[in-house]
């Protein structure tokens, strides 16, 4: 018996873990949608999903009956609960191989997913809440931006969104002006692209999957797929963490927790555009997880 | 110069940002990738410190870990004034010592609640909010007490010391552990002044006092 009984939900791919940072042949342990799931890696580094269980400790005493759906994508291991499709959305850029793919930090943030979906899509808390990073006074305006949701792709797209950022990433050398698009290809998923300091023809990469665990708390696992041949590692993903860090008191203190779908239950303004989009895209596919839904 | 082996997230580091700040000292930093990385267990770090934690410092060939005994050592050697740790004046000396020994406490309650919460550290949580929810009342009744007096500080001094800088981070982070702050008004009152100090400086999870009056 599962304790979601959103089929949208169900029905989708979840991350539920980095493969960097799982422990070789160990078994990790995590929740999602209030079940307890484990997974492990076979001996051909395939992902082995399962629903935790006291004597289970390996893949090999897990049956082919026991499994749920498995995959390796992006740098995580995604699974579902219920039938997920063929196939995952897809991020070109990622085969790109000169771009730096890290995942930034896995968070437990106490908040639902939605709620997060919606503050990575907002631009106008930048100067606020990024000072000197990501925005700064008086660059407080968010520009006129269009959205659209793509009916071919099932995805919310904004474009034309541009933001002056004082240090935009760790290969910035000082303000700019900074390009932005960015892509809902998911419930729980957003996708960032943001111009390079580096290469004025291409765009990094920041990507955000969001791992419900219940309807408001959620693992955020931070994909980074950006252009930097002079930073290690370890400078790349501080700068990530350190804009996450920053957000995440913003985002536990979201009330209420699970995002209102009422159009009039919150009172937007025109920089939250996408916001409207990405709340009227929930109601069209009936989600109910991690919301409030229209009153019927 | 002082080298400081620093994780942005990091309450303990913190400490150490924040005195410096306070102080004008300039300081470089070597990031160390505490979370997902565990760069705090690898080998070259447990060179540095076999307890394999932050922060470190590494000043004049002197390698120092333990966040209150660096405070303890930062204050002695660069603070002219000699106001974050009066090495003259044995009460406050052991008033100091007694607060730092119960900011160690802080971080064994109310950072390992957001550990727990936000890293998945395997903790008990129940007993880390419990353990925090215990200090916090007595901070904060020791706190109302000393405002009855005119006191703004932890210790018996008309300005702020290392024990202030030292418990200071994992209280005004303990919401990220489900630790609310809504019950000690004084502990509320006393993080406001802290913000008001003179080169006080932020870190991710923190924001500056708002403009105007001090909290109610």
């Amino acid at each position: 018996m599962t304790k979601c009984s959103d089929p949208v939900i169900l029905n989708l791919w979840h991350p539920i873990g980095a493969i960097a940072e799982a422990a070789p042949g160990g078994v990790q342990e995590t929740v999602l949608l209030e079940e307890r799931l484990s997974f492990a890696f076979n001996a051909d580094g395939e992902p082995v999903v399962w629903r935790s269980r006291p004597g289970a400790q390996g893949v090999g005493q897990i049956s082919a009956a026991d499994r749920l759906p498995a995959r390796s994508t992006y740098g995580y291991v995604w699974t579902s609960l219920g039938s997920p499709p063929a196939d995952l959305f897809p991020i070109p850029e990622y085969e790109e191989p000169d771009r730096r793919k890290l995942n930034a930090a896995t968070f437990g943030v106490n908040v639902s997913a939605p709620r997060a979906i919606e503050n990575f899509l907002d631009m106008g808390h930048f100067p606020y809440v990024h000072t000197d990073i990501l925005g700064v006074e008086p660059h407080t305006e968010v520009k006129e931006y269009d959205v659209e949701i793509s009916v071919d792709r099932d995805e919310i797209l904004a474009t034309r969104c541009r933001f002056f950022q004082p240090m935009a990433s760790t290969a910035s050398d000082g303000g700019a002006d900074v390009d932005y698009v960015y892509r809902v290809p998911h419930p729980y998923c957003s996708v960032l692209y943001k111009s390079s300091p580096v290469d004025e023809a291409r765009r990094d990469v920041i990507a955000v999957f969001l791992q419900p665990v219940d309807q408001e708390h959620v693992r955020a696992h931070m994909l980074l797929c950006v252009l930097d041949e002079d930073n290690e590692d370890k400078v790349i993903k501080r700068f990530q963490q350190t804009i996450f860090g920053q957000d995440k008191p913003i985002l536990e203190n979201q009330v209420p927790k699970r995002l209102p779908l009422d159009p009039r239950a919150e009172t937007p303004i025109r920089a939250d555009k996408s916001a409207i989009a990405y709340r009227r895209w929930l109601s069209q596919k009936g989600i109910t997880y991690g919301v409030i839904p229209v009153a019927a | 110069m002082i080298t400081l082996y620093d994780y942005e997230l990091s309450g303990n580091c913190y400490k150490l940002r924040l005195l410096m700040s306070f102080l004008g000292i300039e300081y470089k930093t070597v990031p160390v990738d505490f979370y997902p990385g565990r760069e705090h267990k690898s080998e070259w770090f447990l060179k540095l410190n076999p307890l394999g934690q932050l922060p470190v410092i590494e000043d004049d060939g002197l390698i120092l870990r333990d966040a209150q005994a660096i405070l303890v050592y930062l204050a002695s050697k660069y603070d002219p004034s000699a106001t974050w740790y009066s090495r003259d004046n044995p009460a406050l000396l052991g008033e100091i010592s007694q607060w730092l020994a119960f900011a160690d406490g802080i971080t064994s309650t109310s950072s390992a609640a957001r550990l727990h919460d936000a890293l998945f550290y395997d903790f008990d949580i129940d007993a880390a909010r419990a353990g925090a929810h215990r200090l916090f009342r007595i901070l904060d009744e020791h706190l109302w007490f000393g405002e009855q007096q005119g006191r703004n500080w932890i210790c018996s001094a008309t300005h702020p010391t290392i024990a202030d800088i030292a418990c200071f981070p994992y209280i005004i982070l303990s919401e990220e552990g489900g630790i609310p702050r809504q019950d000690y008004p004084a502990i509320r009152r006393w993080c406001d002044r802290v913000k008001r100090i003179k080169g006080f400086t932020v870190m991710s999870g923190v924001f500056p006092a708002g403009p105007g009056k001090i909290a109610a």
